[in-house]
């Protein structure tokens, strides 16, 4: 519906993300590079048809921030072939949906439809790879969707401003400190001609995976594709630079004033990811993934049960990982405090639970099910046909490949109580740790700026 | 994520639906519950809801009594067996990995649950789940501290301008009506709501013959039958609700909110449709075309595609047991809005006066129809339709006619039924934001 929406939070989202080893997935390679992934999935008469480009945000630099997201809305604005937003007006005429997002490591198009119009995805798709028109005018008019965009999900939302201006803080060299959306002033300083620069950069055959999920026959999907993308010329790519972290050195601290009724507290400590771990070392990353259910993964974890119920300090609090993300990532905790509560009770409720999984060790109880629920979500996922096409181009982009989510159970269910605690006690150190609040300012102007007066006197 | 795209995906879905659709069984539990089973044998799973005609509508001059109820259910049980705290409920489920869920909206509470199909998980998943349903505990201290995270989510809202329009929409358009209060309540209402209030909805409303149970999953008629009396079978029979009064309609209106935002965002409408409005197919099929299919409809193309006002423009019926919002809404900076409002104001009214092409009207047909297997592709989306089916007594072949009834709209239909019901006496309009003044 609303496409080109952006996807901002890393949290959960892939958690439990795993699917039985199975022979119905496929993968060709076309002579230009581009990789074809099918998965038949005989449930519905439906597919899901997605292209994947190794770009976003993470591939950006100073004064370009936001360029990926943008680019992304432009490739809806017209080629040689079809004209601004006809080829939406096409896929709706054959009862499609679709929608584009963009996130660090990625940016995605995709098109839902009845089987038997899988051909439509890719007349549109493999001509919008590489010929796309990038027209001023529908330039101006597309950066001002951005901006409106950005002024809707960032700009007036407080919580997310604050976790805008932690990343800023908690990243220093990684591109990860860039909003996905862009700094505000690079939106407005961005051209045309950055774009065409950016689009013949990365939107290339051999820089996409082509992912298939549904009632599909893997080998005339591998035909047809071969049809539609097969003709496109490869591009000449450069590897983005490492921009790794250098060590952290003591405890970095944001304060976010804004018009708020709440206070809002974020914490993240830099945490490897399977990307960035030896293959000898990569446990780790699995057992952050299950120190990171031990504190929120459902109602019965430890945020939730002693935070929010026991001790009613937070009114909500969660934990975050993600061991697919292409570089360096954090391990998060956010939270809001409960009613009289404040944001310092609750980092150092947090930061009480922290300690306790690096003294004792995970319970046997706790442990087990943890592990039920990683089981149990292996069956529930394969429900949704998008779901499994998300899941197999996202690590196909980042670089693991999508067999990774094959191990995921295994490696899950290898990790002991000891492990869990052995990464508490290396990552969740006090020195790596960065802290962002959200010091709420009164919502009435008039209020703001009495209390502002008021405020500066009693600090003197 | 974003919580307006989930909504409107969730509002359009449940709007359009079509072609041969699956086989529906249907029958009652001993106590009076209607239970409606689909099999879907392909993956080792089952999903089963409990609907309750117990939603915000019922709230009386309590309101945000059902959402607390619902919020309440898993806090504690108390049985012949024993009593379990919200602890060992959550860590029950958890172990035998389920999934359990509970909330409400203005029509409807649901209690729902995904669990594996293997017996020695399903079983006693469904058995907890039976004792939350039957027997909640309310527990003192867990109501005062569910009854203090609702005041802090109500004044979470108050930080979005998206929120507080919202609000302030439904409110100016029910007045006295029961659809006039939000499902979570205001700061004062949810502070004067007592342990025993809730105690009480729980009894007159979570009863046998005000459920409907929907069932989804790896199971024969036999042990479906067997589920909806393990889950459902225990509770007292009860009676329905009665009817909710008929909407009256309001005289137009603008209500003007300031905010610190950076954009204003403003809701435009009137009341709209029920679920068994006889304008039902003119009226969505028209709106398809008007603002309900994303990008590609008129508001979309107009606000966005044109000018670049906003990043979202768009307008839904979303019917309900009785007539629910007929609602129009964008965002844009302070210093356009007006000037937004104005095209959004200027597209409705040339739709209504004009009404669509037949070009418009055979893309849409295209649209809703062509993508009709999207619709069912999965359990969960089985399940949405099954319960929306059992709770609003739609027809079991609603989904096979549904394509036939959309293909049957015709261009003077729709524009009779815009003209018969959109009125501009009756528009409500707020505008939340900076660009506003007090």
């Amino acid at each position: 519906m609303y496409k080109r929406f952006i996807l901002l939070l890393p949290l959960l989202l892939f958690l439990g993300a795993a699917y039985g080893a199975d022979s119905a997935t496929h993968e060709f390679k076309l002579n230009n590079g581009l990789k074809i992934i099918v998965r038949e999935d005989h449930r519905a008469p439906v597919v899901v048809s997605q292209v994947w480009y190794k770009v976003g945000s993470s591939y950006e630099y100073s004064g370009i921030t936001g360029i990926s997201h943008v680019l992304e809305h432009m490739m809806f604005q017209g080629t040689r072939k079809f004209g601004p937003n006809e080829a939406s007006r096409i896929i709706s005429e054959n009862g499609g949906r679709e929608n584009a997002f963009t996130g660090r490591d990625y940016t995605a198009y995709y098109q839902q439809l009845e089987k038997s119009r899988l051909p439509v995805s890719f007349m549109i798709e493999s001509d919008r790879m590489r010929n796309l028109l990038l027209k001023e005018k529908e330039f101006e008019k597309e950066l001002k969707v951005v901006m409106e965009e950005r002024r809707l999900r960032t700009e007036d939302d407080p919580e997310s401003r604050t976790y805008e201006e932690f990343n800023g803080v908690a990243f220093q060299n990684s591109a990860y400190r860039n909003p996905v959306i862009g700094w505000m002033d690079d939106l407005e300083n961005l051209t045309l001609n950055d774009l065409k620069d950016w689009y013949r950069r990365w939107y290339a055959p051999n820089n996409a995976t082509l992912v298939v999920v549904g009632d599909v026959d893997a080998r005339e999907v591998h035909k047809l594709a071969q049809s539609h993308f097969g003709p496109l010329k490869p591009g000449k790519l450069v590897s983005p630079k490492p921009r790794r972290e250098a060590e952290q050195n003591g405890v970095r601290r944001v304060t976010v004033k804004a018009p708020a009724e709440l206070p809002y507290l974020i914490m993240g400590y830099p945490a490897p990811v399977l990307n960035s771990l030896k293959p000898e070392d990569r446990w780790e990353a699995y057992a952050l993934e299950v120190l990171s259910a031990v504190f929120s993964g459902g109602g019965s974890a430890r945020l939730p049960k002693r935070l929010v119920r026991e001790q009613q300090i937070a009114a909500n609090a969660s934990a975050g990982y993600n061991l697919y993300a292409r570089a360096p990532d954090l391990f998060l905790f956010d939270g809001t405090p409960a009613q009289g509560r404040g944001s310092m009770e609750l980092e150092q409720a947090l930061r009480a639970e922290i300690k306790r999984a690096q003294d004792e060790p995970v319970g046997t109880e706790e442990l087990a099910r943890i592990k039920a629920q990683v089981v149990a979500n292996r069956v529930y996922e394969r429900d949704s046909v998008f779901g499994q096409a998300m899941q197999i181009g996202m690590l196909e982009t980042v670089g693991l490949g999508w067999r990774v989510m094959d191990e995921y159970l295994d490696r899950i269910n290898a990790v002991t109580a000891e492990q869990v605690q052995q990464v508490a006690r290396k990552y969740l150190i006090d020195d790596r740790l960065t802290v962002a609040v959200l010091e709420p300012l009164p919502m009435d102007p008039d209020k703001r700026r009495a209390s502002a007066g008021k405020g500066g006197h009693d600090v003197r | 994520m974003c919580a307006k795209y989930g909504l409107l995906a969730a509002l359009v879905f449940v709007a359009s639906i079509a072609q041969a659709g699956p086989a529906i069984q249907h029958w009652q539990t001993q106590n009076g519950a209607r239970v409606y089973f689909v099999p879907a044998p392909e993956l080792p799973m089952v999903d089963v809801r409990v609907v309750f005609d117990a939603g915000s509508a019922r709230d009386a001059d309590k309101n945000g009594l059902a959402a607390l109820t619902g919020a309440m259910l898993a806090e504690g049980v108390k049985t012949a067996t024993g009593e379990l705290n919200a602890d060992e409920i959550a860590e029950r489920f958890a172990s035998l990995g389920a999934q359990f869920g509970a909330g409400a909206d203005r029509d409807s509470a649901s209690v729902s649950l995904r669990s594996l199909a293997e017996a020695r998980l399903l079983q006693p998943a469904l058995d907890l789940m039976a004792e939350v349903l039957r027997a909640p505990a309310f527990p003192a201290a867990a109501f005062e501290r569910e009854r203090n995270r609702m005041l802090v989510g109500l004044r979470q809202q108050e930080q979005s301008p998206g929120a507080i329009a919202g609000k302030n929409f439904y409110k100016a358009l029910y007045a006295d009506h029961p659809y006039a209060g939000e499902p979570g309540g205001t700061e004062q209402s949810v502070g004067r709501l007592t342990r025993e209030d809730i105690a009480a909805f729980h009894g007159r409303y979570y009863v046998a013959r005000n459920a409907v149970v929907a069932i989804v999953g790896a199971l024969n008629r036999a042990q479906a039958e067997a589920l909806a009396e393990q889950v459902a079978g225990l509770l007292p029979s009860g009676e329905r609700a009665p009817a909710l009064p008929a909407v009256a309609p309001q005289a137009a209106q603008t209500i003007r909110i300031p905010h610190p935002s950076t954009q204003t965002h403003i809701l435009m409408g009137q009341t709209g449709m029920s679920r068994d409005d006889p304008d039902y197919f003119p009226l969505l099929v028209g709106n398809h075309i008007l603002g309900g299919n994303g990008l590609v409809s008129r508001i979309s193309n107009e606000i966005r595609e044109k000018r670049g006002l906003s990043y979202s423009a768009y307008s839904y019926f979303a019917p309900m047991r009785v007539a629910g919002p007929y609602t129009l809404g964008l965002q844009t900076r302070n210093d356009k809005a007006d000037e937004a409002l104005q095209v959004l104001l200027d597209t409705l009214s040339n739709f209504v006066a004009q009404g669509p092409t037949a070009k418009e009207l055979k893309a849409a047909k295209q649209n809703i129809t062509g993508g009709f297997a999207l619709r069912l592709d999965s359990n969960s989306k089985l399940l949405d339709h099954l319960a929306l089916i059992a709770f609003y007594d739609l027809p079991l072949d609603y989904l096979d006619t549904y394509t036939q009834r959309v293909e049957q709209v015709t261009l003077a239909q729709i524009k009779d039924a815009f003209q018969r019901r959109i009125k501009p006496e009756q528009r409500v309009t707020v505008i939340v934001g900076g660009g506003a003044q007090p």
